[in-house]
């Protein structure tokens, strides 16, 4: 009787992502229209970028572009981790003008100020 | 050679959130005898950007982190089998008379050299810069190359 081995299946190699994120570094600028806030996120593009406006925060997650798997690793001082990071925002800022662009792994948020907030100049009148 | 890379002691702070990568980082030292490999020259500026450095069978993948740079801004060199990335980050200049509530970023000049641990050929060497990473692949030299021997055994 002839016994067949059957080979186990390989069990699916899983890349070591840590469950964290990492918080990415920032700026914050205030400016005469409100504040200008950069989020250093190398690796993310715009496809994996993810920001929320829940109540008076904003939550910013950047997923991590997929990169060619090139051999052995011989020394890393990379992270693996997604980026992800909330702050809370000044009630003078005007929410639905908030914008955001990504340029080489930096994201750039513009929060203006909305237009009531402004200081202005009150004429008077005689 | 630093072992844990440099961190502008003024902005400890900034980096107090990631402790807990500390233990990560020294996880790494003791795991892996390719620290030797790269060299952070002890310059004042203060930003070391973060690479890997991968090898297969034809050549090596060296890749740092330069978020929001130019292209123009960044240089690669090889000399005597050591690859250089160098440059210089500027801030941007609408910003600098603003009031800053938080500065977490480094900016200034950088200087990161790898030593290769065999002979690549210098004139197939490619960079990419791609969302803020900077992508040098080096292709080792033929000699340098594994090379599979057929032996016969009568």
């Amino acid at each position: 009787m002839k016994a067949t081995i059957a080979a186990e299946p390989k069990p699916a190699v899983e890349r070591t992502r840590p469950q964290e994120f990492a918080a990415p570094m920032v700026n914050i600028f205030e400016t005469p229209d409100g504040y200008a806030l950069e989020a250093e996120m190398p690796g993310v593009n715009k496809a994996g970028l993810e920001i929320t406006l829940e109540g008076n925060e904003i939550t910013i997650v950047g997923r991590r572009a997929a990169e060619p798997e090139n051999g052995e690793l011989l020394f890393r001082e990379r992270s693996v981790a997604d980026y992800r990071r909330v702050f809370e925002l000044d009630p003078a800022i005007d929410t639905d003008k908030i914008s955001a662009k990504i340029d080489q792994g930096l994201l750039t948020l513009t929060l203006p100020r909305s237009e009531q907030v402004k200081p202005r100049k009150i004429t008077i009148s005689e | 050679m630093n072992l844990i890379r440099y961190q502008r002691p003024d902005l400890a702070w900034a980096g107090f959130g990631r402790l807990s990568s500390l233990r990560d980082e020294l996880d790494r030292l003791f795991e892996s005898p390719w620290t030797e490999l790269a060299r952070t020259p002890q310059l004042l500026s203060g930003w070391t950007p973060a690479l890997d450095v991968h090898e297969d069978k034809d050549s090596f993948v060296v890749r740092a982190e330069l978020p929001g740079m130019k292209r123009e801004e960044i240089d690669v060199s090889l000399h005597d089998g050591a690859l250089s990335i160098s440059g210089e980050r500027q801030a941007v200049k609408k910003h600098e008379e603003a009031e800053v509530y938080r500065t977490e970023r480094f900016f200034g000049k950088f200087l990161r050299t790898v030593t290769l641990p065999a002979p690549v050929a210098a004139e197939k060497v490619k960079a990419q810069y791609q969302n803020g990473v900077l992508t040098v692949t080096l292709p080792k030299t033929e000699a340098a190359k594994p090379k599979q021997i057929d032996v016969n055994v009568n």
